[in-house]
C-alpha cells in the first residue's frame, strides 16, 4: 500500500489529473450529495458538472468534512461524498475522530491531495513533508482508506464512494497543476436552498429516503 | 462530572423537553460539566443523535449539514467553545443557516479561574459580532420560556441564536485539590 512516506518531494511521482479524477469519481452520480471544500475542490467538483446536489464552499475552510457529518447522519439512506484540498483536510484533522466516532456508512471523503496550499501560491503543505492522511483515517476508525494515484484505481475509488462500508476516505495524489477556474455561485443562500429543495424532492420522489 | 455543579437541578430537562418538543435531531457537543445533565438526555434518546466534538468549531459544520437536508440541529457548548467557532460562524451567516446554541457561561461569577475570564467576558459580544441574537439566562425559572423562545426563533425565522446560561444559574464551580 502507498502510504505517506513513500511520497516525499522528490523525483517525479505517478499521479493523477485532478479534473480527470473528480471527474471520474462523480460520473453517473445519482443522487449523490457533494460537499466541495473550498479553492480548487470547488473548481474541480464545478467543473464535472453543476448540481442541486453540490454545497460548493468559499471559506469556512476545515469545516467541509462536518458539513458531510451532518449531512450522512440526517440522510443515512443517501450517499454523501466531501471532496476537498489536503490544506483543506489538516485544518480540520479533529473532525476525523469525531466522525470515526459516529461511523457513518454513508459517508465518503476524498481528500484531493496535491501537497500544495494552491489558493495561496502553492507553499508546501504538511503532506509534502510526509504526513499520512490515509494513516490517521485509519487510527480514527474508518471503514475504508486509502491512497489512490492511477487511472486504473479510479472505478474502484467510485465504487467505495457509491456502495463502500464507510465511512470512506480516499487520498487522491494529484499533480499540483492549476486547472482553468470553473466558478460555481458563491452566493451562499442559494446554494443552500436549491440544496435543500433538492432533498426535499428527493424524498417526495422515493420513499426509501 | 464535576461534583461541584449542581447536577440535581432539573432546568436542563426543560431545555430536553424544548429539544423534542422542536424535533431536533442532531445535538453536538463538547463535554462540559453545566451541560452534563441535558447531553445525557440526549445520549439516551433515540431519537436524537449525538455527536460529541473535538472542538465547537465542528459543531457549526455539522449544523449546516443537518440543515441542508432538512435536519434541526443544536450545539451545546461553554463560553471558550464560542471562541473557537468564530471563522466556522460564517458559514452560518453566509449562508443564512438556523443555528441554535446554548452556551455555560464561565468566567463572570464567582470564577476562581483567571483563565477563563477573557473568553468569558466577550462571549456575547463575540456572537453578536458574528450575528447571533443572544438571550441570557440567569434564574432557572427563566429556562423553559426563554429556551423555548429562542428555539422558535432559530428555527422559525431562520436565524442564529444563542441562549446564555449564566454562571450564576449553573452554580459556581468549587475548586478543591
Amino acid at each position: 500500500m502507498r502510504r505517506g512516506p513513500a511520497l516525499r518531494r522528490g523525483p517525479a511521482l505517478r499521479v493523477l489529473d485532478r479534473r480527470a479524477c473528480v471527474g471520474r469519481l462523480l460520473a453517473d452520480r445519482d443522487d449523490l450529495l457533494v460537499v466541495s471544500g473550498l479553492g480548487a475542490p470547488t473548481y474541480d467538483v464545478a467543473a464535472a458538472g453543476d448540481s442541486q446536489l453540490n454545497f460548493y464552499l468559499w471559506g469556512a475552510m476545515g469545516g467541509a468534512a462536518m458539513i458531510g457529518l451532518g449531512l450522512a447522519l440526517a440522510k443515512p439512506k443517501l450517499r454523501v461524498a466531501v471532496i476537498t484540498g489536503d490544506g483543506e483536510m489538516l485544518m480540520g484533522l479533529g473532525s476525523l475522530a469525531t466522525i470515526g466516532v459516529k461511523r457513518p456508512q454513508n459517508l465518503a471523503i476524498i481528500v484531493l491531495d496535491n501537497r500544495r496550499y494552491g489558493e495561496t501560491g502553492m507553499q508546501a503543505s504538511h503532506t509534502d513533508a510526509g504526513i499520512d492522511l490515509v494513516g490517521i483515517a485509519k487510527a480514527c476508525r474508518f471503514g475504508e482508506a486509502l491512497g489512490i494515484s492511477a487511472e486504473a484505481e479510479l472505478d474502484g475509488a467510485r465504487r467505495l464512494i457509491h456502495s463502500g462500508k464507510g465511512p470512506v476516505f480516499i487520498v487522491a495524489h494529484v499533480a499540483p497543476d492549476e486547472a482553468p477556474r470553473v466558478l460555481p455561485s458563491r452566493d451562499g443562500h442559494e446554494i443552500k436552498l436549491r440544496f435543500i429543495e433538492a432533498v426535499a424532492k428527493l424524498e417526495l420522489g422515493n420513499a426509501k429516503i | 462530572m464535576d461534583p461541584a455543579v449542581d447536577t440535581q437541578a432539573t432546568w436542563p430537562d426543560a431545555i430536553f423537553s424544548h429539544f423534542r418538543r422542536a424535533h431536533i435531531r442532531q445535538v453536538g457537543y463538547v463535554p462540559d460539566a453545566g451541560h452534563s445533565r441535558l447531553i445525557q438526555r440526549c445520549i439516551e434518546d433515540a431519537d436524537i443523535v449525538d455527536v460529541v466534538l473535538t472542538t465547537e468549531e465542528e459543531g457549526v459544520g455539522l449544523v449546516a449539514g443537518a440543515a441542508l437536508a432538512g435536519d434541526r440541529a443544536a450545539l451545546l457548548m461553554q463560553s471558550s467553545g464560542v471562541g473557537n467557532c468564530i471563522n466556522m460562524f460564517s458559514l452560518v451567516k453566509n449562508c443564512g443557516f438556523p443555528c441554535l446554541v446554548l452556551v455555560t457561561m464561565r468566567g463572570e461569577f464567582a470564577e476562581f479561574n483567571p483563565w477563563q475570564i477573557p473568553m468569558g467576558s466577550i462571549t456575547d459580544d463575540v456572537l453578536r459580532l458574528a450575528g447571533f441574537l443572544t438571550y441570557r439566562i440567569d434564574h432557572p425559572g427563566d429556562v423553559d420560556e426563554v429556551v423555548g423562545a429562542a428555539i422558535d426563533m432559530a428555527f422559525g425565522a431562520s436565524v442564529p441564536v444563542a441562549g446564555l446560561l449564566s454562571q450564576r444559574l449553573i452554580g459556581r464551580k468549587v475548586w478543591s485539590k
